[in-house]
């Protein structure tokens, strides 16, 4: 303890250092890369699942317990638990292992949030739709969907945020992204400015990339700025 | 042997359940770290978010400290904490774990006092309740339901957050996880497989106990309103 502590007293080890940066910057930016590329690819898939499980919850309201306590429950077993169902089987070199819990999580998020925006949708918006003819399909994609982007939104925000900072523990089996710096920099006789670095792009990330979803939700919901 | 059956060999040596370290070493140090870390959140939160409600200010606040939280990786807290005047060990890791607490315990809180209906709130200024006996017998009852989905949703985050202290080597359940990739999914895939058996059991476990406590606490005219509160609540952070 004493002997450990002795020794990195002496060695400078600040908690920021742009030199640290400068002369690391090819190894931050592909753990960024890695970071945005694993977000997006997780979002995504997410939103290509989850908004379709919606729409079938709403449609057939006994199936929309179901629905949501399943993801409910895949929301409360630990990310860590699911890493270690999922790397076995799938490989624990691949960043497809981290990929598939990260989806899972996101699940949840999306498909409450786009549920409670279409359960928003006013009963007399519907009722003039039909009148107007719209058949099922119509309706959806014409009155009901856009009118439950707010919800959707707003799911698509909570899932971005979170998976930003949950991709960190693919660490664990070196596909991290930043995490890779934070954890890297822990084990590395406790580096404090690689940590640093790792956490403060990771929360810049999150940051942005949920300035740029509210951004854009404005941009295609008009209405509800009118509205207030 | 696949992973599936090295697993279950690993759940059936009994060694592997009472050596030191084993699965019972671990469990207790799981139990141990959630628990101090979510006494830690209760603490801090109820009385701040309590107090907000009652005030009717900082809701802001409260947005923006499960914003925050949500935004910041697990493993940052995890690895920084130890390194400051914390020092290492479990104190670092039982605050980093509080602080994942906060939110749902500070938003239910709050929203569970703001709820309270004004005319409820009038009768008993009306009646001339000050406002601790307004606090106390009037606000605080009728927000149980609100405190308590809070209490579960932060407890069953911690307990698998806690999971994640092996990163750091914190010890809990995670550790069996961490070790065995350390080792390799080929030498250890049963052992990492039974590992996220027990943390994901446990999640279940707490979750399940809880709730089951959170309808027994629930005041029986209040209880129509648990369902609301469910769903208001979960959206708080991921572990």
């Amino acid at each position: 303890m004493s002997l450990r502590d002795l020794a990195y007293q002496d060695a400078a080890n600040p908690w920021f250092s742009w030199d640290y940066i400068r002369t690391n910057s090819s190894t931050i930016l592909d753990a960024l890369g890695e970071h945005v590329t694993l977000t997006a690819e997780a979002v995504a898939v997410a939103m290509v699942v989850a908004v379709p499980l919606a729409v079938v919850a709403y449609w057939f309201r006994p199936l929309s317990g179901p629905i949501l306590a399943l993801s409910g429950v895949l929301y409360t077993i630990p990310s860590l638990a699911l890493l270690a169902f999922i790397a076995p089987a799938v490989g624990p070199t691949k960043s497809t292992s981290v990929l598939i819990g990260l989806v899972l999580y996101a699940l949840l998020l999306i498909v409450r949030n786009t549920l409670a925006g279409l359960n928003q949708v006013p009963s007399e918006a519907k009722d003039a739709a039909t009148g107007m003819g719209y058949g099922r399909w119509g309706r959806l994609l014409r009155v009901d969907l856009p009118l439950a982007l707010p919800g959707i939104l707003t799911g698509l925000r909570l899932a971005t945020v979170s998976t930003v900072a949950l991709v960190t523990i693919g660490a664990l089996i070196g596909k991290g992204g930043l995490g890779n710096l934070i954890l890297g920099g822990f084990q590395n006789n406790f580096f404090k400015a690689q940590i640093t670095t790792g956490t403060i792009l990771c929360v810049l990330l999150a940051l942005l990339l949920d300035l740029i979803l509210i951004g854009t939700g404005r941009v295609l919901t008009p209405w509800t700025r009118r509205a207030r | 042997m696949n992973i599936v059956q090295s697993a279950w060999v690993y759940l059936n040596d009994p060694l592997n359940w009472t050596n030191p370290g084993g699965i019972l070493d671990r469990l207790g140090e799981h139990l141990t770290i959630s628990a101090a870390a979510v006494a830690i959140g209760c603490v801090v939160a109820l009385p701040l978010g309590v107090w907000l409600g009652h005030s009717g200010r900082g809701g802001g606040l409260v947005v923006l400290v499960s914003d925050l939280t949500l935004a910041i990786p697990t493993i940052a807290l995890l690895t920084i904490l130890p390194l400051t005047i914390l020092g290492f060990g479990k104190p670092p890791i039982i605050v980093a774990l509080a602080v994942f607490a906060l939110p749902p315990l500070l938003s239910n809180a709050y929203t569970g006092i703001r709820q309270v209906d004004p005319e409820t709130r009038d009768a008993a200024k009306g009646m001339g309740l000050s406002g601790m006996q307004l606090l106390r017998r009037v606000e605080l009852p009728l927000a149980i339901p609100y405190l308590a989905a809070g209490f579960r949703t932060a407890a069953v985050q911690v307990v698998a957050t806690t999971a994640l202290a092996s990163y750091v080597n914190g010890g809990g359940l995670g550790q069996i996880i961490a070790s065995g990739f350390g080792l390799g999914i080929s030498a250890a895939g049963g052992q990492i497989l039974a590992g996220g058996v027990l943390v994901a059991a446990l999640a279940l476990a707490v979750e399940g106990i809880l709730a089951l406590v959170e309808r027994l606490i629930t005041p029986a005219p209040l209880r129509p309103l648990r369902r609301k509160t469910d769903r208001q609540t979960m959206a708080t952070g991921a572990a």
